[in-house]
């Protein structure tokens, strides 16, 4: 059931660039359940764009099936959405974007959608470095058909029923490493300030941007055992770096520390600011990355930031070698050759 | 049997050989002297090593089904030397490689044999093996023109136009050419029963495979997204789109492309692509088969319940299951028509030539964009991949592409309230609004679950009970704006009619001739859509006995007519023919005569 949520205005509430109110980018209320991270992360996008200065209409919002993939219903109620079935989104989002090169595509999943009946499509949009950003609300279950393990979870985590997983899981993040994704980062659902960032970065990120977020199912998988709740993501959680995102206009005022800090420009202008970067890694180097990943995994460990990016990377559409306008605008009098040219070809097959 | 313009002629080859070439040049250079002509590639599952064959009807009244008998056969191959040899009609020709000696047991007192040294030919005049070989194909192509009186002048132009952009290629193949007709002509009974005459019977015809025709009206029609997954037949629709598109969409200034192609991972993702583009305003297509197809019914329902266009190509193959990848059958009506699970139907459109399948693809962009639904046009292996005889291209250049119910920012902004499923215009086709149109009005949530008007999630029983029966009345609609049946009437009334669609013309019209020459009367209606308009319906009431022709076993066309329209299935005598290869007019003929024989003879006796 969904209701309109009483539009009242805080006080202190200001537009931002483009002219919109951070409720602008609000959606429906949510009926996930009280507490699930799913909803954490609407609130962290609704927060990304708002502050990214994105005009919701230049957004549009892709989704599988799942709890998870009901979230885009809950943010940017002014942007066009689609929710599809379970595992495609990325076959909608590819075309979505195909037609029109100029809009952003926010694609949202969930663990059960990526990483098992999608993994297919999951893969080769990363292949094929669609311009977009992927999010995957990670509960290690599937939390709408009622808390079925997911291909995610961990071996030995123990879910609501007391069952201990013995398969082994499949790491989103580290495929997406595996398989040339230009941007990639895992997080968690309970610490805004580092998604936040990364979200945003994500948005303005010019290739595939994939973001793996740990999202606890507090109704079928935040009990002890489960290496998917909030008391063990909390306690185990490693980041590679703290993060900032410092959008175009905005002066960069703090000085570099060498070591300790490092600033990514981005392609729009935009800079990625890390702080207190791990030892052994760098996120120019993919091959540091699946490194950390591996090493954390072996500690038990959660490893969360910013794990790779390629900034200067070639997405879909400069491989297909598109013209420059949204192929969506383009008419007949582009498109169709006319009769003369008709002739021509009927000749040819006389 | 001395016969003009009037005989199949069959080449049995070694698939990989290179003898396509070779044979397309011979049906081209008959099609050049005026005379219609049918080829029929018959190739196994293979890239290389096994048998194949190409078979061309010549025929001077133009008929371009396939014929059952073969007068002539080429034979190249001698693994299959007894099966063409059993293949040939008392009277006719086997012309084969006589470099390695026929052995006794292939002899046949009824028909001729003509021995040319192909291969020794081939080694005589040419060193390298390569060449040998492909050689060889243009050899034979000169033996059987000096055989059947082919002006060689004919198919050297044939050869100079086929080979137009590698010209370095032509000089040699005329070489090869004339080595193989002067032998012949020198040594061999030139010519033999069956000949060829100069006419005029191809008039501005062109001939091209249906596939080709399909990419064309597809690049015609303003498909910008390609989406695919390679699967026999239907993959030489995208290579061909391709193609064209490499040719023709092009921008000039820039060098960029007005399109995108994508080979999918799956069929699943093919579709998900289309519905993604065209969702976001552009026009897209994907191109499969029978299996394609099955695999993406979760799809075709979400773009049936949410509303999208799509434009889909399905290529009909011997089913089920892997069934007969190279062969053809139009198995595939209902599971097209009602693709997907829950209350679904769909637009189909049959083409039945070269010249539809241009026509139908353009068509079904627009229709697509019109009815915001999946549009399924039911082409076969044998329209797809065989070339076709058939009338020239022609685009209107006055009409803009449909695009139906779209709403710019200036029509938002005039209405109060937008909802995505309004039906403001009682046709059942609401409007929608592309994203990014609008920077307040407009949006909204697209998705497969059920929703009311504005799109809005609703699990309330009369939202949903609502939102498909408008859907129905969309469907009222569609049969307003799809291809009407094409009617041929006997000479005076009659109480029989037949009915078919698809390649199934081309045997059908024939068999119209062939009854009338056995005196009966029968009326003739090609069906071209579905949903079925009331022409279709007038056509099934104002006949006592109808004969629906199919190539399938289910007679799948007669059960969705007896479902849609609650016709009576006793005036409805099924002709089915499904063993893979093309429906022939004396198959339908005989099966038409025995029924009515029959029925004549049970009203005699009782
Ligand atoms: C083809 C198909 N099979 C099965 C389902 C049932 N189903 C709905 S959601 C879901 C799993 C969702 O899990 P996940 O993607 O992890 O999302 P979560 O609910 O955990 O956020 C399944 C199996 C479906 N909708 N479609
Ligand atoms: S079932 Fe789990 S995933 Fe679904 S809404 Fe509830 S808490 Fe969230
Ligand atoms: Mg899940």
């Amino acid at each position: 059931m969904t209701f309109a949520k009483p539009k009242f205005r805080h006080p202190k509430s200001t537009k931002n660039k483009v002219g919109y109110l951070k409720s602008d980018y609000l959606g429906t209320v949510s009926t996930l359940c009280a507490g699930c991270g799913h909803d954490s992360i609407s609130g962290a996008i609704v927060q990304a764009c708002y502050e990214l200065d994105i005009e919701p209409h230049k957004l549009a919002k892709l989704s599988g099936i799942g709890c998870s993939s009901k979230t885009p219903a809950y943010f940017l109620s002014n942007s066009h959405g689609f929710n599809s079935v379970h595992g495609r989104m990325p076959s909608i989002a590819t075309g979505a974007n195909l037609a029109n090169k100029n809009l952003t595509y926010l694609g949202v999943s969930g663990d059960g959608d990526s990483a098992s009946i999608g993994i297919g499509q999951f893969m080769h949009v990363i292949r094929r470095n669609l311009n977009m950003t992927y999010i995957v609300m990670n509960n290690g279950c599937y939390g709408l058909t009622k808390g079925q393990d997911s291909a995610t979870a961990d071996v030995g985590s123990i879910n609501k029923t007391g069952m201990s997983n013995e398969y082994e899981p499949i790491d989103l993040a580290a495929l997406a490493l595996e398989l040339g994704s230009s941007f990639v980062a895992r997080s968690f659902s309970g610490d805004k300030t580092q998604l936040v960032p990364l979200i945003k970065a994500a948005l303005s990120h010019p290739g595939f941007a994939f973001i793996d977020v740990i999202s606890p199912c507090v109704t079928f998988n935040n009990n002890v055992g489960s290496t998917k709740s909030y008391d063990f993501v909390r306690e185990h959680m490693e980041v590679t770096s703290s993060i900032d995102f410092v959008p175009h206009k905005d002066e960069i005022t703090v000085d570099y520390q060498p070591g300790h800090r490092m600033d990514v420009e981005l392609h729009d202008g935009s800079v990625l600011k890390l702080d207190k970067l791990a030892p052994n890694w760098n996120p120019f180097d993919r091959n540091s990355a699946i490194g950390q990943l591996q090493l954390a995994k072996s500690r038990n460990e959660v490893l969360t930031g910013l794990l790779f990016i390629d900034e200067n990377t070639k997405d879909l559409h400069k491989k297909l070698n598109t013209v420059d306008v949204p192929l969506n605008t383009l008419n007949h009098t582009n498109l169709c050759p006319g009769q003369d040219a008709l002739d021509k070809i009927n000749d040819n097959l006389r | 049997m001395y016969s003009v313009n009037d005989f199949v002629i069959r080449f049995a080859n070694v698939n990989g050989t290179g003898s396509a070439s070779a044979n397309g040049i011979f049906a081209k250079s008959i099609f050049r002297l005026g005379v219609p002509i049918a080829p029929k590639n018959i190739f196994p599952s293979n890239i290389q090593g096994l048998p194949t064959w190409y078979e061309v009807r010549i025929s001077e009244k133009g008929y371009l089904g396939r014929r059952d008998g073969i007068d002539i056969v080429v034979g190249v191959n001698p693994q299959t030397y007894a099966d063409d040899i059993a293949s040939i009609k008392s009277g006719g020709y086997f012309v084969y490689d006589n470099s390695k000696r026929l052995h006794d047991s292939f002899f046949r007192e009824d028909i001729h044999f003509v021995g040319v040294p192909m291969m020794k030919l081939a080694m005589d005049n040419y060193t390298d093996s390569r060449k040998q070989q492909l050689f060889k194909n243009i050899i034979y192509l000169g033996a059987i023109s000096a055989l059947i009186d082919l002006d060689i002048e004919i198919v050297k132009e044939t050869i100079a136009k086929t080979f137009a952009r590698k010209p370095k290629l032509i000089v040699p193949n005329y070489e090869a050419l004339e080595i193989g007709y002067n032998y012949t002509k020198e040594n061999c009974n030139c010519p033999i029963d069956f000949r060829v005459r100069k006419s005029d019977k191809t008039g501005d015809s062109i001939v091209i495979d249906g596939n080709a025709a399909t990419a064309l009206g597809l690049v015609y029609g303003g498909a910008t997204v390609g989406a695919w997954y390679p699967i026999t037949p239907s993959t030489s629709v995208a290579s061909s789109f391709e193609k064209y598109c490499h040719k023709l969409r092009v921008d000039k200034e820039t060098g960029k492309n007005n399109f995108a192609i994508v080979q999918a991972e799956d069929e699943l993702s093919a579709i998900g692509m289309v519905i993604g583009a065209n969702w976001n305003g552009a026009r897209a297509f994907t191109a499969t088969s029978g299996p394609g197809v099955s695999l993406m019914n979760e799809f075709i329902g979400l773009a049936y319940f949410a509303e999208i266009p799509v434009t889909l190509i399905n290529v009909q193959r011997g089913g089920p299951s892997t069934g007969m990848p190279t062969r053809s059958q139009q198995a595939d009506i209902i599971s097209s028509a009602y693709a997907s699970h829950g209350d679904t139907k769909h637009v189909l459109l049959f083409p039945s030539n070269p010249t539809e399948c241009f026509q139908f693809s353009a068509l079904a962009l627009d229709l697509a964009d019109r009815l915001q639904t999946p549009v399924i046009v039911m082409s076969d292996l044998d329209l797809g991949m065989n070339e076709h005889m058939t009338a020239p291209f022609k685009w209107d250049e006055t009409k803009a592409y449909d695009k139906g119910k779209v709403l710019n920012a200036e029509e938002l902004d005039e209405i109060e309230v937008f909802g995505r499923y309004l039906d403001v215009d009682k046709d059942g086709i609401t409007y929608r609004t592309i994203p990014g149109t609008h920077p307040t009005k407009g949006s909204y949530f697209t998705r497969g679950t059920s929703h009311n008007e504005y799109a809005k999630y609703s699990e309330a029983g009369d939202d949903y009970v609502k939102k498909v029966d408008r859907l129905l009345i969309k469907w009222e609609t569609a049969k307003k704006l799809v291809p009407k049946p094409r009617f041929e009437n006997a000479a005076s009334k009659t109480p029989y009619g037949m009915l078919f669609f698809g390649t199934t013309n081309y045997a059908a019209y024939e068999t119209l001739d062939l009854l009338g020459e056995n005196g009966i009367q029968i009326d003739a209606m090609s069906i071209k859509a579905f949903p079925f308009t009331t022409e279709i319906f007038e056509f099934l009431e104002n006949h006592e006995r109808i004969f629906v022709i199919e190539q399938n076993r289910d007679a799948q066309m007669r059960s969705l007519i007896i479902n849609e329209y609650n016709y009576d299935p006793k005036k409805l005598d099924s002709i089915l023919h499904y063993d893979g290869t093309p429906i022939t007019a004396h198959y339908i003929s005989t099966s038409i005569s025995k029924a009515l024989n029959k029925s004549e003879k049970q009203s005699q006796a009782l």
